[in-house]
């Protein structure tokens, strides 16, 4: 293979703690490595940024909702240039719900390597695996939703924490996911009836349980089956007024549990889209901001670790696997609404929506997801996500980064908006005059989510050893001034190095990448319970057989991944 | 001694049935029995085995004859017809893999065809109607386990989807639903007596054609307000009654077929019927599916989707992918003379569009894939027949309520015999070759 040599760029890489010293990196055979012969490729990155290729922890660009979000919006295609094919491209459109040959290139162009698909039914696994089987580049991986699983709803309810371990692992290798991932626990389920779960407390109808119970019990299978990912938690009443509350209630379940893995990962909790979760007020009239509070329990609480969901002030479109949210929201903007409800498992909702600067409470979402991030104390717990395409397509990425980074470019969008002083009023983010550091970006972007997903030994920094996955971004920090150059370079990536190939070579995609798709098999005692329990209910509620249900490796998978766990002790 | 394969999908319809057996012999060549299969179905199976099936492509000659051809010289005349022509149009995917699928769009891209599929002489108008409304829908297994009052409009499961009923929708035991058709209450409407209806718990004879207007009227009975006397030809107190009976039920689902999505109105029919839906959530749950037809109409919809964000009639000829239904459908563009080459895979647009498209199929350089001699095949220049999806070789599919399922081989296809998928890489081979573009 290959040898590269990087020259002379800044580099920044939270895991070897370099701060922007001018450094050579070095490839070999798809690995960093400390050095190479004469006859490497060189590529000259004097005056530039190198970092590790960015890892999203959270991010929805391959399944069953995101091809409704495709197929029922044709206006969202007239929101950006239709791309046409061109080299070893293919035709490329679509702004908020991308096709897959987009969501590609443009997670290159921003330096990205690795994209961890954030809900996957696991029924419509297949359909996952199938789009990220077509989508060429980045590395992904499937969290299947277990918040409203049956069978997890009554293992958890008696008690059966061995039986959920094994019923999980079962299903992890049936759908090839990657780790356990919750949407409104029970809500979901009752919304099969037309109801929710609003609080940690409330009842499961029929099934007798509470979120509480759900979410402590997902976080013991979790660490009892060592996975490399903690639960993934997209916790109860989301999006409404006065739910700060609640998302605390959920987050202080984490306390007392501890990590139990070999890969890395310090949390047992990783809460997604926290901005959304950080809402107070009583209505949409005192509508404020809770994230000081919440970001302030996280600060204290080294096992929680979260990804925050920036509002981009954009059209978009929202998806969720929190059914009843989506139908609230399209009572509330009117616009068209797609749900699906999914036997056994779980459900999903889809609405466009409008992120305006001139209404207030937009405005106030916007400044609480960066609120939070500038008052987070640890970058390497606190991640940079859209909850793409939920808050904002992620082509925004570059464009948070410059928010995060620049107060004049903060205040640039609280001067362009129509409530101006209510929208600062209703926030702390007027009175923050942090602006984040490269460094703190690389952790927000790669080296934190790395860790977070357990893969920290092989992603998401540029330690000899390491995979080679390398930006290269024409930002130069020593000379650079105006904050416009930093969305403009983290949206075009000058050369992108991902498994030792050279993806983007002088700010122009060259090569598809051979992309892998993770996924983990993890081992445990049989049980004789759950055989039973999957041959009952495959016979009776589900529509397919049991045997029709496995996604099967090496038809859907061009170049799998596999992460083996041995959790039978 | 035979062999019993399980666990098959039948590729027949969009109820994508998953529970068939096959009895084939020994040498795995021959199927001897299909049990659990609708007739229809096991038809579907057994028709693979008909001594007179045509194994090898076809040329037609000057003089009306069929000359055989190799694969490859089928697959060159194939990449050549589309490589030729400015506007191609790539027709049908209905009943093949969504990998053949796949293969078909690069084709498509690289030569600029127009790629549509059969819902647009069925379900476009439901897809169009989704563009303005969206669709609260389930998975089937949730009807299976929760509806207790089901609507079939506009379409008659009893012939056109057999196993539905007995699957999903009315005598199925579910986890809520423990007694069957007795946990269930039933709405036919249709303007025919249909052998659905007969075993419904009310049949709405409605007047042909005034789909919209009686939705319209549950709409506004759900909240009590007036109506005439008559809507559709239904009275208003039968109107008032079945509105109560949806809003009295914890889950209500709404089947609906070609007498809704084809008959005066069109997309606005569905428009409406999806806001019902809508409107019913405020009172109960409520979702509403679509009946399709063929067995991976759907999974046609969902490829073209992730790979150009349109679920049928992309047009790729001018460089990017555009969407206008009734411009970019193929039977304006045949009518209206805009294509210039045609290509038909996994459909019979000879026995379905009017007779004006197929006249103009028949002057065209075309080219058909299809197992079976059909009227498209006699109307094409080239006949490509291939093995059966779902039967001879597996492959993705997409039920109609979108959930994948794998299709599997039960025989072996006749010797020397390729896939859709093997076929399509030959032509995409080729085209590459033609344009001068890496593989």
């Amino acid at each position: 293979m290959t040898e590269i040599l990087i020259k002379n760029g800044f580099v920044f890489d939270p895991v070897s703690g370099i701060k922007g010293d001018k450094k050579d990196i070095a490839v070999k055979d798809g690995v960093i490595v400390e050095s190479v012969s004469g006859s490497a490729k060189v590529i000259d990155a004097s005056g530039m940024t190198v970092m590790a290729g960015g890892v999203d922890i959270h991010s929805h660009v391959a399944g069953a909702k995101v091809n409704v979000g495709r197929n029922f919006r044709p206006e969202d295609k007239l929101q950006a240039v239709y791309e046409p094919a061109r080299g070893v491209r293919h035709m490329a459109g679509g702004n908020s719900v991308p096709t897959v040959f987009k969501t590609a290139y443009k997670y290159a162009d921003m330096g990205y390597t690795t994209v961890i698909e954030a809900a996957m039914p696991p029924l419509y696994a297949r359909h996952t695996h199938e789009e990220m089987r077509d989508t060429p580049i980045i590395d992904q991986a499937a969290l299947p939703l277990f918040g409203n699983n049956w069978f997890i709803l009554e293992y958890l309810k008696n008690g059966e924490i061995d039986n959920a371990s094994a019923y999980i692992a079962w299903l992890l290798r049936s759908t090839k996911g990657y780790g356990i991932k919750c949407v409104n626990p029970g809500g979901t389920e009752a919304w099969a009836w037309g109801l929710n779960c609003m609080t940690v407390n409330d009842q499961v109808p029929y099934f007798e349980i509470t979120p509480k119970e759900i979410i402590a019990g997902l976080m013991t299978v979790n660490e009892s089956l060592h996975l490399p990912h903690s639960l993934h938690l997209h916790s109860n009443n989301l999006g409404n007024p006065g739910n700060y509350q609640t998302t605390l209630d959920s987050l202080k379940i984490a306390e007392g549990f501890k990590a139990n893995n070999n890969f890395g990962r310090d949390q047992v909790m990783h809460h997604t889209h926290i901005q959304f979760h950080s809402y107070g007020g009583t209505s949409w009239g005192d509508f404020e901001s809770k994230g000081a509070e919440v970001m302030d329990y996280i600060n204290k609480n080294p096992n929680i670790t979260c990804d925050v969901g920036f509002i981009t002030l954009d059209e978009t479109t929202t998806m969720t696997g929190d059914g009843p949210f989506e139908y609230h929201l399209s009572a509330l903007n009117h616009l068209k609404w797609a749900n699906t409800d999914v036997e056994i498992e779980c459900g999903a909702g889809i609405v466009p929506y409008i992120y305006s600067k001139d209404i207030y409470v937009c405005g106030v979402q916007w400044s609480i997801g960066l609120e939070m991030a500038l008052l987070a104390k640890d970058h390497m717990r606190c991640y940079l996500t859209t909850d793409h395409p939920n808050a904002g397509p992620f082509t925004r990425y570059p464009r948070v980064m410059k928010w995060l980074m620049s107060e004049k470019a903060r205040d640039e969008v609280f001067a362009s908006m129509k409530a101006e002083d209510k929208v600062r009023d209703r926030s702390t983010l007027g009175s923050i005059d942090r602006e984040l550091t490269l460094y703190e970006i690389a952790m927000m972007t790669r080296a934190g989510t790395a860790k977070a997903l357990g893969m920290g030994k092989k992603l998401g920094g540029l330690v000899p050893g390491m995979q080679a996955d390398i930006a290269v971004y024409p930002y130069n920090p020593e000379t650079a001034s105006d904050p416009e150059q930093i969305e403009y370079a983290f949206s075009n990536a000058k050369y992108l190095i991902k498994s030792g190939e050279i993806i983007i070579n002088d700010s122009e995609i060259v090569s598809n990448g051979n992309k892998q798709t993770y996924w983990v098999d993890v081992k445990t005692n049989p049980s004789k319970q759950v055989e039973h329990d999957l041959r009952e209910m495959f016979l009776k509620y589900y529509t397919v057989t049991e045997r029709n249900y496995e996604v099967e490796e090496h038809a859907f998978m061009k170049n799998p991944n596999v992460i083996s766990i041995d959790a039978t002790q | 001694m035979t062999q019993l394969v399980t666990d098959i999908i039948c590729p027949f319809c969009g109820t994508l049935c998953d529970d068939i057996e096959v009895e084939v012999s020994d040498d795995g060549k021959k199927i001897i029995k299909v049990t659990n299969a609708c007739a229809i179905g096991a038809e579907k199976f057994l028709h693979a085995q008909s001594p007179d099936r045509i194994v090898r492509p076809r040329m037609k000659q000057e003089d009306g004859s069929w000359k055989e051809v190799t694969y490859d010289e089928a697959a060159k005349y194939t990449a050549k017809i589309l490589c030729d022509a400015k506007k191609p149009l790539m027709y049908g995917w209905s009943s093949t893999s969504c990998e053949a699928q796949a293969t078909g769009h690069m084709i498509a891209e690289l030569v600029g065809g127009v790629v549509d599929n059969t819902a647009t002489v069925c379900h476009g108008p439901s897809l169009i109607a989704v563009h303005d409304v969206g669709i609260p829908s389930c998975t089937l297994g949730e009807v299976k386990n929760r509806a207790d009052r089901v609507i079939f409009w506009g379409c008659n499961p009893a012939h056109a989807h057999p196993r539905h009923m007995s699957r999903y929708s009315i005598f199925s035991r579910g986890y809520f639903t423990t007694k069957g058709s007795k946990s269930r209450k039933i709405i036919v409407v249709d303007p025919r007596p249909t052998d659905t209806a007969s075993v419904a718990d009310y049949h709405i004879q409605i007047q042909q054609g005034r789909d919209y207007e009686l939705i319209d009227a549950l709409r506004v009975a759900l909240q009590e307000g007036p109506l005439p006397e008559t809507v559709a030809g239904v009275p208003k107190e039968k109107i008032y009654d079945i509105a109560r009976l949806l809003k009295s039920g914890r889950f209500v689902t709404i089947f609906f077929g070609m007498g809704v999505t084809h008959s005066l109105g069109k997309n606005h029919n569905i428009d409406i019927a999806i806001a019902l839906t809508s409107d019913l959530n405020k009172y109960t749950k409520a979702a509403i599916i679509p009946m399709r037809g063929h067995y991976n109409v759907t999974g046609s919809g969902q490829v073209l989707g992730w790979q150009f964000g349109f679920p049928f009639c992309v047009d790729l000829s001018r460089g990017f992918a555009r969407y206008n239904p009734g411009e970019s459908s193929a039977n304006d563009l045949l009518m209206r003379g805009e294509v210039d080459a045609n290509f038909v895979i996994g459909s019979d647009p000879g026995s379905h569009f009017p007779f004006k498209s197929v006249k103009v199929i028949n002057e065209l350089p075309s080219v058909c894939i299809d197992p079976h001699m059909t009227p498209t095949v006699a109307v094409s220049k080239c006949h490509v027949p291939v093995a059966l999806v779902g039967i001879e070789v597996g492959g993705s599919c997409y039920r109609m309520d979108n959930v994948p399922i794998e299709s599997r081989k039960v025989v072996d296809p006749p010797a020397g015999m390729l896939t859709d998928g093997e076929f399509l890489e030959l032509v995409l081979t080729e085209v590459q070759r033609i344009k001068g573009v890496a593989a």
